[in-house]
């Protein structure tokens, strides 16, 4: 994808592939795109941190989760909640938690930032598990299915599979759209500029401070909103959302897909569940389908050997870093 | 809580902060001297274990020896796994950005955690306490502190005791200070760099193999024991500053003791304590609390 005008065809190819795969694909085709537009939702709001301002953060899966838990924890009892306040909301509490723990993580870098920004998904974590109110470690279904009405007229019934795969499409084609723009302006030449050179930018006038925890809190409020889209769909939100392991999927994914650029954190979150559904597939692999994670591990190790720049980076066997010598150490 | 109470709470705490020593000790000097963030390492932990699960019924035959000689045979089935390892997965990551290796180190995590449900399964096993360290010892009137985790506790200073004197008297304690200050000044003055992070890497898979054997009797083996430590290393290593071995010493003592008397004084938050331990060390102390060595 060299010029701007081929990048263009080759996205917007992408997005009438996936608008055409609810016609083609049976159920389960549109449940696991479904999920898989989540996952780049996610992936989208992690690579604005670790891409763009080089913020390495271990914490992600705390802001999915708390998006995820305020849809359920705000919906009423006995009814449903309208979706247009319900969906703000939950992104609004997933974006206040990451206003505090940036604010107080971005004094750290390197390596102690990976720390205490997995320290804080941690709190949640265990808020969530060790706490009667979000329901423990069996986690809390969603009693009602948030009503999308305008005027009370139904727009859209986000209980059912192929509506909703729109409605995440719409999203994902937003939440990408959104970050495009917003790399493009003034502040995100500036994120550029303090992910190349902090101090330099520093140098130049810039207080970076409120640059980086601006990032942060955009990147929390995306990530809360693919959480939120996560409970609609599933219904059903657990403590395990906001465990490491999420944190450390997500980060996988765009490793995988390539740092450095929105289009591979969309590859890397479709490549990612790609290579796990392979893997899981009783038809290839037969009994074996239950050692699953053998066959990703061993695809990760190959992919780290062979494509140091990620999938989308090319097949190159010098594998030159992203960052900028001093942030190697 | 009376006085015998307290005295078992401390020892416990003292155990486990000394066990995360030997864990994390090898974590901070491999971070440290060759720059690369080992998510693996809480596998080599898991390895151990298993390891203590395969081995302990064939060295039980050994009447009194037998499980020390099972301990040092596992620290040498560990050294040429690591030297193994460091040559096919890890030697031609350290020009890399640090992310490629943890995507390597998390591509391993799978692989062992695969192995093991493959070779072992999954179900929690025991491992025997040997004989001679089956008893227990009187505490004050009324209190019984077990034999083994004494032991586990002797065991652990000794190592402490070695890795001190290794690092601080030897030539390639030398090697591993420089490394961890400077690692292009070492590259420069014509030390076999290459040899030196080798070694480096099997002596971590070493310390992290002993100290899941030594856990094994006490926690039972089970799947995913691994990842749990690795997280708890990783907050004793930033805790104490990385690269620094006094500072993981005191890192895991610390976190031990916070661990173990949160257990006991507020159950509910026991989890969420050690988390905030390092949030509040990080904020007074941005790069932990010692520098590296």
């Amino acid at each position: 994808m060299r010029a701007p005008g081929a990048r263009a065809i080759v996205l917007a190819a992408a997005v009438v592939a996936l608008a055409l795969v609810p016609f083609a694909g049976g159920k389960f085709a549109v449940d696991f795109v479904t999920k898989m537009m989540v996952s780049s939702i996610f992936a989208l709001s992690l690579e604005l941190l670790v891409g763009q301002v080089g913020l390495a953060c271990f914490g992600q899966a705390a802001f999915f989760g708390v998006g995820a838990y305020a849809c359920v924890l705000l919906t009423p009892k006995d009814a449903a909640a309208s979706v247009w306040w319900l969906g703000p909301a939950s992104v609004g509490a997933a974006a206040l938690y990451a206003a505090v723990m940036g604010s107080l993580s971005i004094r750290t870098r390197g390596v102690y930032f990976i720390m205490v920004t997995l320290a804080f998904s941690q709190v949640a974590y265990y808020v969530a598990h060790d706490t009667p109110m979000a329901g423990g470690s069996d986690g809390i279904y969603l009693g009602f299915v948030p009503s999308a009405a305008i005027a009370g007229l139904a727009l859209v019934d986000l209980s059912k599979a192929r509506p909703y795969y729109y409605v995440v499409l719409a999203a994902l084609v937003l939440a990408f759209g959104f970050l495009a723009v917003l790399l493009r302006s003034r502040f995100g030449r500036a994120l550029a500029g303090i992910r190349a050179n902090e101090q330099r930018m520093r140098a130049a006038g810039f207080s970076t401070y409120p640059y980086k925890l601006a990032a942060f809190v955009i990147s929390g409020a995306l990530a809360g909103l693919a959480g939120f889209l996560f409970a609609v769909k599933d219904g059903v939100v657990n403590p395990e959302l906001m465990g490491w392991h999420v944190s450390g999927t997500v980060l996988m994914m765009i490793i995988l897909g390539g740092i450095g650029s929105l289009h591979g954190a969309v590859v890397g979150a479709f490549a990612f569940s790609l290579l796990e559904e392979l893997f899981k597939s009783e038809a290839l692999f037969g009994g074996f389908a239950t050692h699953w994670h053998l066959g990703v591990g061993l695809a990760i190790i190959l992919c780290v050997a062979l494509l140091p720049r990620g999938l989308t980076g090319g097949w190159t066997r010098e594998g030159k870093s992203l960052g900028s010598a001093d942030e190697r150490r | 809580m009376d006085v015998a109470t307290f005295l078992v709470q401390c020892l416990n705490a003292l155990q486990y902060g000394l066990l995360l020593f030997l864990v994390a000790s090898g974590l901070t000097l491999i971070f440290g001297v060759m720059g690369v963030i080992n998510l693996a390492h809480g596998s080599f932990y898991m390895v151990g274990a298993y390891m203590a699960y395969a081995l302990a019924p064939a060295f039980a035959q050994v009447p009194g020896i037998g499980f020390v000689a099972m301990l040092a045979a596992g620290v040498g089935l560990a050294l040429m796994l690591g030297w193994a390892l460091e040559w096919a997965f890890v030697s031609f990551l350290y020009d890399r950005d640090h992310l490629q290796q943890v995507l390597m180190t998390y591509g391993l995590i799978l692989v062992f955690e695969e192995l093991r449900s493959l070779v072992a399964g999954n179900d929690v096993h025991g491992v025997a306490i040997p004989g001679w360290l089956a008893g227990s010892v009187r505490l004050g009137s009324l209190m019984d502190y077990p034999v083994y985790r004494l032991f586990i506790s002797g065991v652990c200073v000794l190592v402490a005791l070695g890795l001190y004197a290794v690092i601080a008297r030897t030539r390639l304690g030398m090697m591993v200070r420089a490394g961890a200050a400077n690692r292009e000044m070492v590259t420069a003055l014509g030390i076999d760099v290459k040899r030196l992070f080798r070694a480096m890497f099997a002596a971590g898979v070493a310390l992290a193999v002993l100290a899941g054997m030594l856990a094994a009797p006490v926690s039972s083996v089970y799947p995913g024991m691994g990842n749990q430590v690795l997280i708890i290393c990783f907050v004793v290593v930033v805790i104490g500053g990385i690269g620094s071995i006094r500072g993981a010493f005191a890192a895991a003592l610390l976190v031990g003791a916070v661990d173990t008397f949160g257990k006991v004084f507020f159950p509910q938050a026991a989890g969420v304590l050690v988390y905030v331990l390092m949030a509040l060390v990080l904020l007074w102390r941005p790069e932990g609390l010692f520098r590296a060595a």
